[in-house]
């Protein structure tokens, strides 16, 4: 009883850090978006709350509480108050499996920095993300609003549509490890053997889908002023409306965290031997939850990088690219996997693959193009 | 807390969501019910230490079917054409058959006492991915890949049904 007393509570620390980091960086995302999307377009951002505007999440805080609580009066009111707080729920629950560290030794006693560590860390991810479309679907229907409701449908099968190249990128990458655990996944890319040099082409086919399923540029079409006013969350407002958008930024680092365990090596940087020799085992294993929530955050920069450079699909083209484009790549990635294992060479496969993949496609252009001019 | 009690706790979760889903009025509460009694069953297979089955359970049933259940719902205006309520002869007959089944099922249970397997037998990692993966690529192969190919069929019935202009035939 001692022992599961002192497991338990390393575990309520262990969640309980998480938390705290989580929303810490979706607070400060909102910031960061603001500074990047001015530095892109030339202009400063904001700069009054504090000095260099560091405060502004508070002052978005104070403002978003303090405004008028608002139900539609035809709304289901139960449902109306249930879809932000699914949406956060979902948003929350998939940092459980990320393994953030290594274990750290603490007087005797060994903790692994990750919240559990279940023999089915990827599927439980995946059962997470496909029950994300729960909150804005359900917040959406509440509201009785035509414009929510198209919304909602919009996220939702774009959603259901994007959730099945994910998944067949997430199979080359059980494929080459033979493990469902995000721990043992992380743990076979120690040492620089990072997946993202097997699978390039799984990692492009991934981000792509991560950016879908976020609802982010170039895919935020569930959200769109010209045909839908504010989408699903059209009628919600005050925190409600907050819940919305913050659980839009959990995700997106939430997101990168499974990006960096599963093709970036998770919590491996280069020299971690020479951390251990020269600082112990503990101080490098915190060193690797840095590593990880750095590229953690490289991956969130790079979702802003995309929002305020590329302009966003037509809903047409999004499915399009879906289901014709995506899902038969992640297809041709399982097969050329497979044949690397087979032969026992997957990197010089999977690069091969790709130059083919890539030789093909110029072909077919050049097809493509002499048959217009003709 | 017993592991039994949680057992119990459990199933009683379950039955009521699952009552709620015929009892209430609304079809999307309904589905959403359905969609929380899945989630109880998923709590059930992690109880059984099957965390294969209930990590697939939520994906395939609460993630993608309900999706699309809600979804066909959500589109439909049940409010301007909720069905007739149906004739007390038709309920009487109903109660009737469901009753008839409850009561055969309690019997058989009742007659047949099923043996208890031997605790020192049981093994605690049955239902971890990688046996259960054993069992499904070794034992049960040819049962697997036809079902996979009832599925592909089922797939291609769907497809081809749905891209059915009016007035054309297919065969």
């Amino acid at each position: 009883m001692e022992l599961l007393n002192t497991v338990f509570i390393a575990k309520a620390i262990i969640v309980g850090v998480v938390f705290a980091i989580t929303l810490g960086v979706a607070a400060y995302s909102t910031y960061f978006e603001r500074k990047i999307a001015a530095f892109m377009q030339d202009r400063i951002g904001p700069d009054r709350a504090g000095p260099f505007g560091i405060l502004q999440p508070l002052a978005d805080a104070v403002k978003m509480f303090m405004k008028e609580d608002f139900i539609p009066a035809n709304s289901n009111k139960w449902l109306f108050i249930a879809g932000p707080c699914l949406s956060m729920l979902t948003a929350l629950m998939t940092s459980a499996v990320v393994p953030f560290g290594d274990s750290v030794t603490i007087g005797g006693a060994t903790f692994d920095l990750q919240g559990i560590d279940v023999n089915i860390g990827i599927l439980w991810v995946f059962g997470i993300v496909s029950l994300g479309v729960y909150g804005i679907m359900i917040g959406g229907w509440a509201s009785n609003n035509k414009f929510a409701l198209l919304g909602a449908i919009r996220a939702a099968s774009q959603n259901i549509s994007y959730e099945l190249a994910m998944g067949m990128a997430i199979i080359t990458i059980l494929m080459i490890t033979g493990s469902l655990s995000t721990k043992e996944i992380v743990e076979v890319q120690q040492n620089g053997h990072w997946n993202i040099f097997y699978q390039p082409l799984g990692f492009i086919i991934f981000i792509i889908c991560a950016f879908a399923e976020c609802n982010r540029t170039p895919f935020d079409l569930p959200e769109c002023e010209t045909e839908l006013i504010g989408g699903y969350h059209t009628e919600y407002s005050s925190m409600k409306l907050g819940f919305y958008l913050f659980a839009e930024y959990i995700n997106m680092f939430i997101s990168g965290a499974v990006m960096a365990t599963l093709y970036f090596g998770g919590y491996d940087y280069p020299g971690v031997e020479f951390v251990t020799q020269q600082f112990g085992s503990n101080v490098a294993s915190f060193v690797g939850v840095g590593a990880l929530i750095g590229k953690s955050l490289g991956f969130v920069f790079v979702f802003m990088w995309v929002r305020w450079t590329i302009p966003r699909f037509r809903y047409d083209q999004l499915m399009n690219l879906g289901w014709t484009g995506l899902i038969p790549l992640a297809m041709y990635n399982v097969v050329v996997t497979g044949f690397g294992i087979l032969i026992g060479k997957p990197f010089m496969v999977s690069i091969a693959g790709l130059v083919l993949l890539i030789a093909a496609l110029f072909v077919y252009d050049q097809l493509l193009v002499k048959k217009k001019i003709a | 807390m017993e592991i039994s009690n949680i057992w119990y706790f459990l199933s009683a979760l379950t039955l009521l969501s699952a009552l709620m889903v015929i009892i209430s009025k609304n079809p999307i509460h309904s589905v959403l019910y359905l969609v929380f009694t899945f989630f109880c069953i998923s709590a059930h297979y992690v109880l059984l230490n099957a965390q294969f089955l209930m990590a697939v359970n939520i994906i395939v049933y609460a993630g993608a079917i309900m999706v699309l259940f809600l979804f066909v719902i959500m589109m439909f205006d049940l409010k301007k054409n909720i069905p007739e309520s149906k004739s007390s002869l038709t309920k009487l007959a109903g109660s009737v058959v469901a009753g008839t089944l409850l009561v055969i099922l309690i019997a058989i249970i009742r007659k047949n006492t099923i043996p208890a397997p031997a605790v020192e037998k049981f093994n605690s990692q049955t239902g971890m991915v990688e046996n259960l993966g054993q069992v499904l690529y070794g034992e049960f192969l040819l049962p697997f890949e036809l079902v996979s190919i009832l599925f592909f069929v089922a797939m291609v019935g769907a497809v081809l049904l749905g891209k059915r202009e009016a007035g054309e035939r297919n065969f």
